[in-house]
């Protein structure tokens, strides 16, 4: 299928997501939409998924000019999509989800269960999927449940599969079979749109690349083409890929963390006997795939959530069974996950922001007051240090981008003297520009003589910016290694292999990106 | 590609440890049951000797009847209970035997009491069970649109609103057409039009759900309050008389010794209850409607992407759901009292809503809560006749009572479907 958008701009209020763009997939590519978050790639793919309505411009397919105003029209129109967020029932299993929508019955509207499994059953051994079509998708791994996404849009017979930002959740073992499964469906004459913001994939898997950036189709791109001319391209100025740093001067272990153990909601265990040890002036990662019991651990060590067994220490004082607020006043800065949900207070201003945990003392409160003036001072030094970009300090920071949210956030961590900055996912959904910046000042508050425990799933990052990496692997440390040690290691030990496995398998079995 | 690369990540094997919320509601739950295990213990020791009858047959009191030794049987099931509460709170029996444990445990409590009330007396036994299933059908009508209601991703806290309606319609209908179907039919699409109320403001013009139940019951409380003041009262010959519907045996089944009486020599309505339930049940999981209607319910942006129309979905479900309601108002006219007054669904409805609840969202679990709910009832009415030390006004609380706690504490790790009350916006 040959599939044209000429023209296609969406505005939200005065922001253009997508400003005139024209874009042109051949039958049977793997065309790769790089940019940065924001850049307006899924607001394109939305409106030719029919999920949203272009103010203008036009989709052709095949020569004739198309209206897509819903997403079955998409689906008639042979385009699939897979999202970021997966669109599947949790409660429901493999094979209702695949028959949501385009259901097969016998009289009287009575499911035909024997169909579904048996289309699942096809499906997956032609593409060596191993996808129990009667298993609930809450209980199966996320890697898994993208291939039932896969599944759902072949059982619509997509000419075209949108793939948005596929790999964010996947191991790296997991995104190479990813890859094998692009280039089989490009076999068998698919055409794929990848959208993506890591240029290692993109060099791994695209025929033909185009670049976005702020809503615009800036430029088309050869795979052939180095990291850093794709980056600079994407950002639009030359970028520093590597972080400055020297290296760390570990001194005595500030955070000790002795046999953890998180049981969540469901009952099951999050952190499994977790032993850690941060000294102060180095940055430790703790990698893993997400919901390998990062986030668990992370709110654990701040007291956000209860914990089953084990100890926490900082500075050999015991921590445990401490409340947050004892925890954050023992000398411990947090950067949560989801920083929008945790991290600040959307409708509050920036200079608000900036003392929500510092409120309560000198010199911001006295007695039952707030003293405003101090608050705005703090709040202009504040901005101006970080270089938070901001119409002002009465803004509210649901109004700045994520990149500068996320300084608000981590300038107001710093503003204290720390011991321990715990740091999760720093630069998740965090312009280019901004990541620079956040690494530098990390980095500044490790060589201050902070321990600093980030935590990641960007191998990037990890390699740039931290100094020793714990791998975790369904709620364990499956071990602790130089931030140097190859990529196709780290990937294995976060696929659950030990260190000196990882290292043999690794050197055996190169995997696509780690050749790269 | 070796062995470990092939490997996915699994979700993390179930917890050798306990989790710290496990644990309290564990506790929690099997405080309240070794609580009510003891108080039927302690009624067993105060159990008069001699005999507790039980009568079998309604109104018969000479034949058909049961005598058991009081204290004996009452210590029995007291011990049971015990047992069963202590199993419980010390992790005896795996987590899903548990519900298994409380529902024995609510039997030998139940047993122990009827004991120890009806030692030296004679218990209606066969009254209790026909008074239950009076008590409970409207219940069950109720909780079936809640179910379908808020598996569709819609909160109806106005299914008191909607029986109130239905039991006056109902009674105008049949009053004014002497037909039973008629009665029916205009109690169910009156329904209808309270649920296109619930639908059209919660669906199109995305008003808080809760609020909006709210509104809808005191709505339907003035409308019809009013309509009784101003019409019903001044004519009641003409307008307030409906025919009660009568009992239809079906042959064979209702033949069967103590249960068949009970179950199958009952009204239409009560017939059209347990249609319902299986009817509901078997829509709602194995047809394609029932399986869009809970995937709008869970995750309607899903459901969009593949192509369905999640606000259809959610207005035939409510729609669908009115009928139900509807009926269930019925009941109270036509199907019992004889006469519309005002107020009288006395909070059923909100009752219903609470069924729905302890029944997880399921039609056949919220059939048994309305069930238990309808037994409590009943056994408080049947106590008072039989003359039980307790005051009759603490009897009144039992079944109010019972909810609290069944709606509170045990209901267990309860999961509403995931979208309930929020409305589907499109960008």
């Amino acid at each position: 299928m040959h599939l044209e958008l000429s023209g296609l701009t969406k505005s939200f209020g005065s922001l253009v997501a997508n400003d005139h763009i024209d874009l042109v997939i051949e039958p049977g590519e793997i065309h790769c939409l790089l940019g940065e978050n924001g850049a307006g790639k899924s607001t394109l793919m939305n409106m030719l998924y029919g999920l949203l309505q272009p103010d203008s411009g036009e989709i052709v397919i095949d020569g004739e000019k198309v209206q897509i105003t819903s997403p079955s029209d998409a689906i008639k129109h042979g385009i699939g999509m897979v999202h970021q967020h997966f669109m599947l029932v949790p409660v429901f299993t493999v094979a209702e989800n695949i028959m949501l929508g385009r259901e097969n019955t016998r009289a009287g509207g009575v499911l035909d269960r024997k169909k579904a499994h048996a289309l699942v059953t096809e499906l997956s051994d032609r593409y060596g999927f191993e996808v129990d079509p009667e298993a609930l998708v809450e209980n199966i791994p996320v890697g898994v449940q993208q291939r039932v996404e896969i599944i759902k849009a072949l059982t619509n017979d997509a000419s075209v599969l949108i793939l948005d930002e596929p790999t964010a959740v996947l191991t790296p073992a997991e995104i190479d079979e990813l890859i094998g499964v692009m280039r089989q469906l490009k076999e068998n004459g698919t055409s794929i749109v990848f959208i993506t913001h890591k240029l290692k994939e993109v060099k791994a898997i695209a025929d033909k690349i185009t670049v976005i950036r702020r809503g615009k189709v800036v430029g088309d791109a050869e795979p052939s083409a180095s990291e850093e001319e794709l980056a600079e391209l994407m950002v639009g100025r030359a970028v520093d890929l590597v972080v400055d740093k020297e290296p760390a001067q570990p001194k005595d272990v500030v955070l000790r963390v002795e046999g953890l153990t998180v049981i969540d909601e469901r009952g099951f265990t999050a952190v499994d006997s977790v032993d850690l040890e941060v000294r102060a002036g180095e940055i430790l990662a703790v990698a893993g795939v997400q919901g390998n019991g990062q986030t668990e651990l992370a709110e654990a060590l701040l007291g956000l959530t209860p914990i089953a067994a084990g100890k926490i220490s900082l500075d050999g004082d015991d921590l445990t069974g401490r409340s947050t607020r004892q925890r954050l006043d023992a000398g411990i800065g947090y950067v949560p996950e989801d920083r929008a949900h945790d991290g600040f207070v959307g409708p509050f201003t920036v200079a608000e922001n900036l003392v929500l945990d510092l409120f309560r003392q000198a010199p911001f409160g006295n007695g039952l007051a707030l003293r405003t003036d101090e608050i705005e001072k703090n709040a202009q030094a504040r901005v101006e240090e970080f270089d938070i970009r901001t119409q002002g300090i009465d803004q509210p920071v649901s109004s700045l981008s994520g990149g500068n949210q996320q300084k608000v956030v981590l300038a107001r961590e710093l503003s204290r003297p720390l011991k321990l900055l715990v740091a999760s996912q720093p630069t998740r959904g965090v312009d280019v520009g901004s990541i620079e910046f956040l690494h530098a000042r990390i980095v500044e508050e490790r060589d201050n003589g902070t321990a600093v425990l980030i935590v990641s799933t960007e191998l990037d990052e990890i390699a740039a910016l931290t100094d020793r990496v714990a791998v975790m692997y369904r709620g364990k440390v499956v071990g602790v290694v130089p931030a140097d040690t190859p990529r196709d290691e780290l990937g294995l030990m976060m696929a659950g292999a030990s260190k000196s496995e990882a290292h043999e398998v690794a050197i055996e079995n190169p995997t696509t990106l780690g050749t790269i | 590609m070796s062995e470990t690369t092939a490997d996915t990540v699994r979700p993390p094997a179930p917890a050798a440890i306990e989790a710290p919320a496990d644990r309290t509601r564990r506790l929690r739950v099997g405080g309240v049951m070794l609580v009510f295990a003891l108080i039927g213990f302690g009624l067993a020791i105060f159990t008069n000797g001699g005999k507790a009858t039980f009568q079998l047959v309604s109104g018969d009191l000479q034949n058909n009847l049961l005598g058991v030794p009081a204290q004996f049987t009452a210590l029995v099931l007291g011990i049971l209970g015990v047992i069963a509460a202590g199993a419980y709170l010390l992790r005896r029996v795996p987590q899903s035997y548990s519900g298994y444990l409380a529902a024995l445990l609510g039997i030998c409590f139940i047993g122990s009491f009827l004991c120890w009330a009806a030692a030296g007396k004679t218990f209606p036994l066969a009254n209790q069970f026909q008074g239950t299933l009076n008590f409970a059908t409207p219940l069950i009508l109720g909780a079936l649109a809640g179910v379908l209601c808020e598996r569709a991703g819609v909160i109806n806290i106005a299914i008191e609103g909607q029986f109130l309606v239905g039991a006056f319609t109902a009674a105008v209908v049949s009053s004014t057409t002497n037909s039973a179907a008629a009665a029916l039919i205009a109690a169910a699409v009156s329904g209808v039009v309270m649920a296109w109320l619930l639908a059209v403001f919660s669906i199109k013009y995305l008003v808080n759900q809760v609020v909006l139940g709210v509104v809808l019951v005191v709505f339907a409380s003035g409308i019809t309050g009013y309509l009784f003041d101003q019409f019903l009262q001044e004519d009641a010959d003409k307008l307030n008389t409906p025919n009660v519907l009568s009992a239809v045996k079906i042959p064979g089944l209702a033949d069967i010794p103590f249960i068949g009486p009970i179950l199958f020599n009952q009204t239409v309505l009560v017939y059209l209850t347990y249609l319902a339930v299986a009817v509901v049940t078997f829509v709602l999981f194995q047809t394609r409607w029932g399986l869009r209607v809970r995937a709008v319910g869970e995750h309607p942006k899903a459901a969009d992407t593949v192509g369905i129309k999640v606000k259809r979905v959610r207005y035939s479900a409510v729609l669908w759901a009115g009928v139900l309601a509807g009926l269930g108002g019925a009941f109270f006219t036509v199907g019992y009292a004889g006469s519309f007054s005002k107020e009288m669904t006395a909070g059923n409805g909100f009752i219903a809503l609470a069924a729905l609840i302890m029944g997880r969202w399921h039609p056949i679990g919220a059939m048994v809560a309305a069930l238990f709910f309808g037994f409590a009832t009943q056994l408080q009415s049947q106590l008072q006749i039989i003359q039980t030390p307790i005051p009759g006004e603490l009897l009144l609380m039992a079944p109010y009572l019972a909810t609290i706690i069944a709606v509170a504490g045990l209901v267990g790790r309860v999961r509403a479907p995931k979208a309930d009350g929020e409305p589907y916006v499109t960008e």
